[in-house]
């Protein structure tokens, strides 16, 4: 049977749309009026369908193509662009700590957190602390006094948008009401110990910080490319080990540079305190600093979109 | 192993299409990976075929384009193809390289039918 026009099935419409044969194949049709006609008369020959997909003969086959072009991230990406919205508006600025398990990411909270409160007491902060398992980690948090929501990812390996808006909810940060504080609060998200699952995933931070120790290996940046490609800043850690280990502390920022040239690095250590103020000046900056312009055209959507609105309820 | 959620993340994109359109299921499932997309292109198959029984792409054929990564060289000012994120420029040996290409991770395209395979 011709699959364009079906013209071997005597049920089906006859020559009801204009296709090709290839040689060799060229068959009778009959058409409506019972007259056939021979091939090489001459009769328009234009092929719309004779490829896999057949995608313009809607109806005429069994199978159809489904053109997509869909991002497999969108999802997630959707609900990281309403986190960040949410997070401007309330004034929040939201950093996404990212490194391997036992880099020292809780510690370094613990010990930012504290030197934030001597700083500054009335500055508002909080931590959403990932794991698979337990809420060690959040525990660890609260006992500075700090409010901290737990998120066990279960068999998860990373955070994704919709936990940190569910974690935001249960933060008190949120309710800050929505002004534009002078001083801006600021929440860590701390994700689950994986150098390689959560580059991916956009949480509506302002940037992510990948936390790298000294007692790792300088190559980590060249193990684990996409981490570092996608990290603001790297922050090295355990500085005060320095003397007990081999770690090419050049060598390690030139591999990191290497995956992202415009990736800023600082050094420290949360047991000595020895960088922590340089990290605490780098946090207030930019939490200071303008939103981004994604942030920016969102928040100028909203207030159209808000204008619209207005206009249509004064007409109403 | 974030292929999987990554592989849900494609079913998800594919049932949506389903309640839109209307069909009963996949027999071809086309993706885009880049190389630069930081998906193991081999783990993202075995999530997708761990994941397929019972649902709409279950024995679907699952096609994954690999876009190669392409850069902005910024000492030799234009665009050069690389393989990974570490590697150099191939003109001048720099790393001072700005992803343009090969980020992409997209489900494209779907050949599917309005009946299903038990029916």
């Amino acid at each position: 049977m011709c699959v364009v026009c079906g013209c071997a099935d005597p049920a089906a419409p006859r020559a009801a749309l204009p296709h090709t044969h290839a040689h060799g194949n060229e068959h009778k049709h009959a058409d409506p009026a019972g007259q056939s006609h021979e091939p090489g008369q001459a009769h328009a020959h234009l092929d719309f369908g004779a490829n896999a997909a057949r995608v313009s003969v809607p109806g005429l086959s069994p199978e159809r193509a489904i053109k997509l072009e869909a991002d497999v991230l969108g999802a997630n990406d959707r609900v990281a662009r309403a986190n960040r919205v949410h997070f401007e508006t309330h004034g929040v600025a939201a950093y996404n700590l990212v490194s391997s398990p036992g880099s020292g990411k809780t510690s370094l909270l613990v010990a930012t957190i504290e030197a934030l409160r001597r700083r500054d007491p009335a500055l508002p902060l909080a931590v959403i602390e990932g794991d698979q398992q337990t809420s060690h980690d959040a525990d660890r948090i609260r006992a500075t006094g700090a409010p901290a929501v737990q998120v066990n990812t279960g068999k998860g390996c990373h955070l994704d948008a919709p936990m940190v808006a569910a974690a935001f909810d249960q933060l008190p940060l949120h309710g800050q009401g929505h002004s534009q504080a002078a001083a801006p609060a600021l929440l860590f998200i701390e994700n689950v110990g994986n150098l390689v699952c959560p580059a991916l995933w956009d949480l509506g931070e302002r940037a992510k910080v990948a936390i790298l120790s000294v007692t790792e290996g300088e190559d980590k940046p060249l193990k684990y490319p996409d981490m570092f490609a996608a990290a603001r800043l790297m922050v090295l850690t355990k500085t005060d080990l320095l003397p007990y280990v081999d770690f090419d502390m050049a060598r390690c920022i030139a591999y990191a540079q290497r995956v992202n040239p415009g990736i800023e690095v600082l050094l420290l250590s949360a047991k000595t305190g020895q960088g922590l103020e340089a990290w605490l000046d780098w946090l207030l900056a930019d939490a200071l600093s303008r939103p981004d312009d994604e942030t920016a055209a969102l928040k100028a959507r909203i207030a159209e979109l808000e204008a619209r609105l207005a206009q249509h309820e004064g007409a109403a | 192993m974030h292929e999987m959620s990554l592989a849900g993340g494609i079913l998800k994109i594919v049932e949506d299409a389903a309640a839109r359109d209307g069909f009963a299921r996949v027999s071809r499932l086309v993706l885009e990976a880049g190389a630069l997309a930081g998906v193991e292109v081999s783990a993202l198959r075995f999530a997708l075929e761990a994941l397929s029984p019972g649902t709409l792409l279950e024995a679907a054929i699952i096609e994954i384009e690999q876009p190669a990564g392409r850069a902005w060289c910024m000492l030799c000012s234009q665009n050069v193809s690389i393989g990974s994120r570490t590697d150099p420029c191939p003109c001048c040996g720099g790393w001072q390289l700005t992803p343009t290409g090969g980020t992409e991770l997209r489900v494209r395209e779907l050949i599917v039918h309005d009946v299903g395979l038990k029916e």
